[in-house]
C-alpha cells in the first residue's frame, strides 16, 4: 500500500458518522479502494479474511449512491447500479443480510436484492421490469440476463460490478462462462468498473487482467494487497495412538478430536470428502456423552437441512459443524474459535482459506489443528504448515477459455440479438481467457453452434442459428432460444436421485413416503443391491430399491456399513506440497519436527531400503506370495499416478512382464505382475529408464485416452456444455431408450469419423489439465529423466505398506470392462459345475 | 474396424427352440444351418431424426451402423438376412438418408435375400429399397418379429425393447447390449449405433422369460459374454 499519498477518498458524512457511532474507523485499505474507484479505476483487492472485504468491495457503490440525486415521482427506472456476482448461492444470501446492516445504520435508500436459481419466476420478471439498485447474484443468471432481447437497456445504468471469491472463479468452467459476460458488458460500457475481491493466490496479475477488457492484451486492474493479520496458530494433533500406516478416515485420533471440540466454542471440522464428512460425523456421535450439539453439512444433502445448519450456526447454537468444501468460501458464520483439519489439506492456499474461517478477525490469530489420517499424511501437513508460515500460495494456474463454454454463449448472444461473427469475436477476446482465441477456432465454434459443425454438411436445413441477408447471426427458431435457457451453466452434476426414508423395509421399490434425506450419484446408487447399507446424512442407511428417480432407504441403525464409502470430490495434492514432502522426506534434518513414530518410520525406510533424493524418483521391486511387485514414489497426486499406472500396465503388457493390476495413491503407485518387473530391468529387456519414458505420453497415451471412461464423463460434461445433448433436470422422469443417445455412443462415433471435431478438442483440453493430469505426468517424466533410482528387494519395505494397504480397497476404474465380465461369467461356469 | 476378427474369437454359440445359432459379439445373430443373419433395430438416420428437432447429433450414425453390418455380413456371408424392424429411426428415415449411406446399404443388399420386418418405428416398406416388407415371419420352428407377443412364445426372435445388462462386480457396474434369452425365446440387442438399452429387469420384460433358465449374453469389446439371472443388476 501506497501509504505516501493521502487517501483523496469522498467518504459521505452519513458514513463517517455510522462509523464513528460505532467506534470504528474506515481500513485504509477500504479507503484506498475508494479512492482508486473514485478515479474511474478497476481494483482487485487481496486480503485475508476478516479485513472487512465486503465492506471495501461496496464502499464505491454505497457512496455513489447515497449522493445521487433522489428519484422523482414518475420518473423512469434507473435499472442496476451495482452487480455482484459470487459462486455460492448462499454467499448471495449472506451478503444480502450482511449489507443490510451498514445501509440501514447509514439510512441509504438503497434496494438490495438477490437472483439466483431459486428466486421464484415472478420475482425474476418483476425485477427485470423493476430492478434494485444492487442486484447479487451468479454467472448463471447473468448469462441468462445477457440472453434476453432487452440486455443493453437493462444493464444502461450499471457502474460496478464486484467479484467476490474471484480466486475460486476463475479456475473453473463457470469463470469462463463470467469472463464472457463480462466481456459483453464492457462493450455495452466502456466506463463499466470491476472490483475483485480475492484471497492470497499465487499469480494476483492473472486475476487484474482477468477483471479488464484485453485492449490492449495484458491490461490490468489495479492492485490493493492487505497483508495477512496475526499468523494462524496451527499444529499437527499430537496423537497418543498409533498413526495408522494407510487410511483416510482418522479414526485413531476420533477421541482427541472430540476433546479439542470440548475445550473451544465452536469448532469447524474440515475434511475433504463426503463420505469422511459422513464417517467422522457418525464416529463423533457414537463417542459424544456430553451430547454436544454436533452438525453436518455437505453439498449432497437436502437444501432445508443445510439452511437450518447455517441458521444454528449463526445463532451460535452449535459445538461443531463437519462441513466439506460447502462451507470453503467467504461465508461468515457464528463464532468460531477452531477449525481442525481432518485429513491433509491438499493444497498450501487450501489450508490457509479454511484455517481462515476461526476468529473471523484480523488481529486475532487463527486457530487451527490438523489431523492426519495416515503416515504420510503427516509429512504432507507438517509441509502445509510450514508453506502457510512462509505464505507460499499453490493455487492453480488459470486455464485458457475452454471452447463448450463459448459455444454456450455464443447461442446466448445470438438469443439477445442477432451478432456479426467478426464483432463478437472482437468482443470476446476482450476478456482474459479467450484473449489468443485464433479467427478459425471461433468460427468453428460459430458452426457447431448453427449446424453441429460437422464436415459432412447434411444439417444445413436444420440450423439453429442462420445469417440473415446482412450476415448477422440469428436464431433461427425461438424453441432453440428456450432450450438455451433450460440449459445454461457449466456445473453438471452426475445424475443424481433422491434418498428418501421409508419405514417399508423389504419392499424394496415398492415402498413409499417418507421423508427426503438428500441426493446421492446414481452410480453409486446402482452398485448397491437391496440390503446393502452404507452412511449418509449421519445415518445408517439399508438400501431398498429405486423406483424413477428415487432411491427408498430404511434405518440401518447399529448395523455395520457394507459399502464403506462413495466417490466425493477429490483433491489433488498440490505440485508445491508434493516437492515440499519429497525434501522433506530427503532430509533427516527436518524429521525431528515429525512425530517419533513417523520418524521412525523413515528411518526405518532408510535401513531397510533407502530413500531418495529430492530431485530422483525412487522404484522399489519385490517379491510377494506368488506376484512380483513394483513400488514407484512419484508423489504427484492421484490422478497423475492413476494416468501412469495405466499406460505403465500397458508397457509392461507388451514388455511381457504379464501386469496383474495397480492402485495409485497421493504419494506412491504400485504395480504387480506375474513377471519379475525387477529382472526385466536388470536384464536389460526392459530397463525402467525405457519403461518410464517420455514417449508413453504419445502413442500409449492415445491409445488409452480413447477408451478412458474419464474421457467419456469429460465429453459428456462438455457437450452438455456447448448444447449437444440436454441436461437432465430434476424431477424429469427417467429418461426411455427411444427419448435420448447417450453421450458414450455419441462420442464412440464422433471420434471415429471426426476425431478433431471442436467438442473433441475441448474434452481432450479438459483431461488434459484436470482429470487425467497428464501435464503434470509429463513434468514428473521430464524431471526424473536420468534419475531413477532402483531398489531391488526380497521383501515389502516400510514406504512401500501403505500403498500395499489400499490394493483391494480400491474400487476398480479403468479396468476394461471385458475382464470384469469374464470374471462374472467364470461364476455361472462354477455354478453349473456344482462348485458353489 | 479393419482387422476383423474371427468368427469364434467374437461369437458364442447357443440352442434357441432346438436350432443352434450364433451371438456376435458386435449384436448379430446367425443361424449357421439355415445361412440366415438377423439384426435388429438399426433405426438408421436417427441422428438427422434428431437434428430435425435442433438437436444436432453428428450426422455418421447411419455409416456407422452400415459399417459395422458390412463388417458382420462379411464375417458369415448368410444366404438371407432379416432387419428384425426400425430398420430406420422414422418413416422419413430412407428418403433422408445421404447418396452415399444408400450407395453402401444397396451394396450390402447385393447376393442375399433381404427381408425388412416392419417395426413400430418404421410401419411402412422403406421408400425406394429393394427387399420384401414382411409384419413377420416363420422359418422352421422360428417366429420372427419385432414385438414379443405376450406371454411365453417357443421359437420367437424378436427385437423392439433393446435389451441391456447390469453387472456389479468388484465395485464397478459394468452396463452392456445383450441377447436375451430363456432357451425358447430371444430378443435381439440393438444394432443402431445411437440406439440405447432398457434392462432386462424391467417390467417391460414381465412374463417373457421364464427366469430359471434366463442368460443376458452380454455384448463385450472381444466376445459375447453369458451371465445369469442371479448376477444382473436392475435400473
Amino acid at each position: 500500500m501506497k501509504n505516501d499519498v493521502p487517501p483523496t477518498a469522498i467518504l459521505p458524512d452519513s458514513f463517517t458518522r455510522w462509523f464513528v457511532e460505532r467506534g470504528w474507523s474506515p481500513r485504509p485499505h477500504q479507503l484506498e479502494l475508494l479512492d482508486k474507484a473514485q478515479a474511474g479505476k478497476s481494483v482487485l483487492l487481496i486480503a485475508p479474511t476478516g479485513a472487512g472485504k465486503t465492506l471495501a468491495g461496496f464502499l464505491p457503490s454505497l457512496t455513489d449512491l447515497a449522493m445521487r440525486p433522489k428519484r422523482k415521482p414518475g420518473e423512469a427506472y434507473r435499472g442496476i447500479h451495482t452487480l455482484y456476482i459470487s459462486p455460492l448461492k448462499a454467499l448471495a444470501v449472506d451478503i444480502e443480510r450482511n449489507l443490510g446492516k451498514p445501509v440501514e445504520g447509514i439510512g441509504l435508500d438503497v434496494n438490495i436484492e438477490t437472483r439466483t436459481g431459486d428466486t421464484p419466476t415472478h420475482k425474476r420478471q418483476r425485477q427485470k421490469l423493476d430492478p434494485p439498485d444492487i442486484l447479487l447474484t451468479t454467472p448463471e443468471q447473468l448469462a441468462l440476463l445477457l440472453s434476453s432481447k432487452d440486455s443493453e437497456r437493462f444493464f444502461s445504468g450499471l457502474r460496478y460490478v464486484v467479484l467476490d471469491e474471484l480466486h475460486s472463479l476463475v479456475t473453473s468452467k463457470r469463470g469462463h462462462l463470467l469472463a464472457l459476460g463480462l466481456a459483453r458488458l464492457h462493450r455495452f460500457l466502456p466506463d463499466l468498473q470491476t472490483i475483485g475481491l480475492s484471497a492470497t493466490v499465487a499469480d494476483p496479475d492473472a486475476l487484474r487482467r482477468w477483471l479488464v477488457p484485453q485492449r490492449p492484451p495484458g491490461a490490468m486492474a489495479d492492485l490493493i494487497t492487505v497483508q495477512g493479520g496475526a499468523k494462524p496458530v496451527i499444529t499437527i494433533l499430537e496423537s497418543e495412538e498409533r498413526v495408522p500406516w494407510a487410511g483416510h478416515t482418522a479414526q485413531y485420533a476420533i477421541s482427541e478430536i472430540y476433546d479439542a471440540v470440548k475445550r473451544h466454542r465452536t469448532t469447524l471440522l474440515f475434511v475433504n470428502t463426503r463420505s469422511q464428512a459422513e464417517r467422522l460425523f457418525g464416529e463423533l456421535w457414537r463417542i459424544n456423552e456430553d451430547t454436544l450439539p454436533i452438525a453436518l453439512h455437505h453439498g449432497s444433502l437436502d437444501v432445508g437441512q443445510r439452511r437450518r445448519v447455517e441458521s444454528a450456526m449463526e445463532a451460535n447454537a452449535l459445538r461443531a459443524v463437519v462441513a466439506t468444501s460447502t462451507l470453503d468460501l467467504g461465508i461468515d458464520w457464528g463464532d468460531v474459535d477452531l477449525v481442525i483439519h481432518v485429513g491433509a489439506p491438499k493444497g498450501a492456499s487450501r489450508l490457509a482459506q479454511r484455517i481462515g474461517r476461526s476468529n473471523h478477525r484480523m488481529d486475532e490469530p487463527s486457530r487451527g489443528i490438523l489431523v492426519p489420517a495416515n503416515r504420510f499424511e503427516v509429512l504432507e501437513c507438517r509441509a502445509a504448515i510450514e508453506a502457510n508460515y512462509v505464505g507460499a500460495q499453490d493455487t492453480p494456474p488459470l486455464m485458457a477459455g475452454s471452447l463448450d463454454v463459448l459455444a454456450q454463449h455464443v447461442m446466448g448472444m445470438a438469443c439477445a440479438e442477432p451478432f456479426d461473427e467478426a464483432e463478437l469475436l472482437d468482443e470476446v477476446r476482450m476478456s482474459e481467457p479467450y484473449a489468443k482465441l485464433d479467427a478459425d477456432t471461433f468460427g468453428k465454434v460459430v458452426q457447431f453452434v448453427a449446424t453441429g459443425g460437422y464436415s459432412l454438411r447434411s444439417y444445413e436445413r436444420y440450423a439453429r442459428i442462420r445469417q440473415t441477408k446482412e450476415g448477422k447471426w440469428r436464431v433461427s427458431h425461438p424453441r432453440y432460444a428456450q432450450q438455451y435457457r433450460l440449459n445454461v451453466g457449466t456445473i453438471i452434476e452426475a445424475p443424481m436421485l433422491n434418498v428418501r426414508l421409508t419405514r417399508q423395509r423389504g419392499k424394496g421399490a415398492n415402498a413409499f413416503g417418507g421423508p427426503v434425506l438428500g441426493k446421492v450419484e446414481e452410480y453409486f446408487l446402482e452398485t448397491l443391491s437391496p440390503g446393502d447399507t452404507f452412511l449418509f446424512s449421519g445415518r445408517m442407511l439399508r438400501f431398498e430399491g429405486i423406483r424413477e428417480n428415487e432411491c427408498y432407504v430404511t434405518n440401518a441403525a447399529g448395523e455395520d456399513a457394507r459399502v464403506p464409502s462413495y466417490a466425493g470430490g477429490k483433491f489433488p495434492l498440490s505440485t508445491y506440497l508434493a516437492a515440499e514432502v519429497r525434501g522433506m522426506l530427503a532430509d533427516p534434518e527436518r524429521w525431528h519436527v515429525l512425530p517419533d513414530q513417523v520418524a521412525g518410520w523413515l528411518e526405518l525406510q532408510r535401513e531397510k531400503s533407502m530413500l531418495p533424493r529430492p530431485g530422483d524418483l525412487l522404484i522399489e521391486t519385490f517379491p510377494r506370495g506368488k506376484r512380483f511387485y513394483m513400488v514407484a514414489y512419484p508423489f504427484e497426486g492421484r490422478l497423475a499416478h492413476q494416468t501412469l499406472g495405466m499406460l505403465l500396465t500397458r508397457r509392461l503388457e507388451r514388455g511381457g512382464a504379464r501386469p496383474l493390476g495397480f492402485v495409485a495413491t497421493d504419494y506412491s503407485l504400485a504395480v504387480w505382475a506375474h513377471g519379475d518387473i525387477g529382472k526385466l530391468h536388470r536384464n536389460g529387456k526392459l530397463p525402467f529408464s525405457e519403461l518410464f519414458d517420455e514417449d508413453m505420453l504419445g502413442d500409449d497415451l492415445e491409445a488409452w485416452l480413447a477408451e478412458s471412461w474419464m474421457l467419456k464423463r469429460s465429453f459428456r460434461n462438455c457437450a452438455v456444455i456447448a448444447g449437444l445433448i440436454e441436461k437432465r433436470h430434476p424431477g424429469q422422469e427417467k429418461t426411455g431408450r427411444q427419448v435420448t443417445v447417450s453421450a458414450d455412443l455419441i462420442y464412440d462415433v464422433l471420434r471415429t469419423h471426426e476425431p478433431d471435431h471442436i467438442l473433441l478438442r475441448a474434452t481432450r483440453a479438459d483431461a488434459g489439465a484436470g482429470l487425467l493430469d497428464v501435464s503434470r505426468l509429463a513434468d514428473m517424466l521430464s524431471r526424473i529423466k536420468g534419475r531413477i533410482v532402483h531398489k531391488a528387494l526380497d521383501r515389502i519395505s516400510p514406504l512401500a505398506v501403505p500403498v500395499m494397504m489400499e490394493i483391494g480397497k480400491e474400487r476398480v476404474k479403468g479396468e476394461a470392462d471385458d475382464i470384469l465380465l469374464s470374471e462374472a461369467e467364470d461364476e455361472l461356469i462354477r455354478e453349473a459345475m456344482g462348485e458353489e | 474396424m479393419n482387422a476383423e476378427p474371427e468368427k469364434s474369437q467374437f461369437a458364442g454359440e447357443i440352442v434357441i427352440a432346438g436350432e443352434l445359432a450364433v451371438c456376435d459379439a458386435r449384436g448379430a445373430l446367425y443361424f449357421p444351418d439355415l445361412g440366415l443373419l438377423t439384426v435388429s433395430d438399426l433405426h438408421l438416420e436417427k441422428g438427422s431424426a434428431f437434428a430435425r428437432r435442433g438437436q444436432l447429433l453428428p450426422p455418421y450414425d447411419t455409416a456407422a451402423t452400415l459399417q459395422k453390418l458390412a463388417g458382420v455380413i462379411a464375417s458369415y456371408t448368410p444366404r438371407t438376412v432379416i432387419s428384425l424392424g426400425d430398420s430406420f429411426h422414422d418413416g422419413g428415415g430412407a428418403n433422408r438418408m445421404p447418396q452415399p449411406f444408400r450407395d453402401s446399404l444397396l451394396e450390402l443388399m447385393l447376393g442375399c435375400e433381404w427381408l425388412w420386418v416392419a417395426g413400430n418405428h418404421d410401419p411402412d416398406a422403406p421408400a425406394d429399397l429393394p427387399g420384401t416388407t414382411v409384419d413377420e415371419l416363420a422359418i422352421g420352428g422360428l417366429r420372427f418379429r419385432h414385438e414379443p407377443l405376450p406371454g411365453a412364445s417357443a421359437g420367437e426372435i424378436a427385437g423392439h425393447l433393446h435389451p441391456g445388462a447390469v453387472v456389479v462386480h468388484r465395485g464397478r457396474a459394468v452396463r452392456r447390449r445383450c441377447f436375451a434369452t430363456d432357451g425358447d425365446r430371444l430378443i435381439m440387442p440393438a444394432f443402431g449405433a445411437y440406439t440405447g438399452m432398457l434392462n432386462v429387469l424391467d417390467k417391460a420384460y414381465k412374463g417373457l422369460f421364464r427366469w430359471e433358465t434366463f442368460v443376458a449374453h452380454m455384448l463385450g469389446d472381444s466376445r459375447v459374454f453369458a451371465i445369469s439371472r442371479r448376477l444382473l443388476r436392475g435400473s
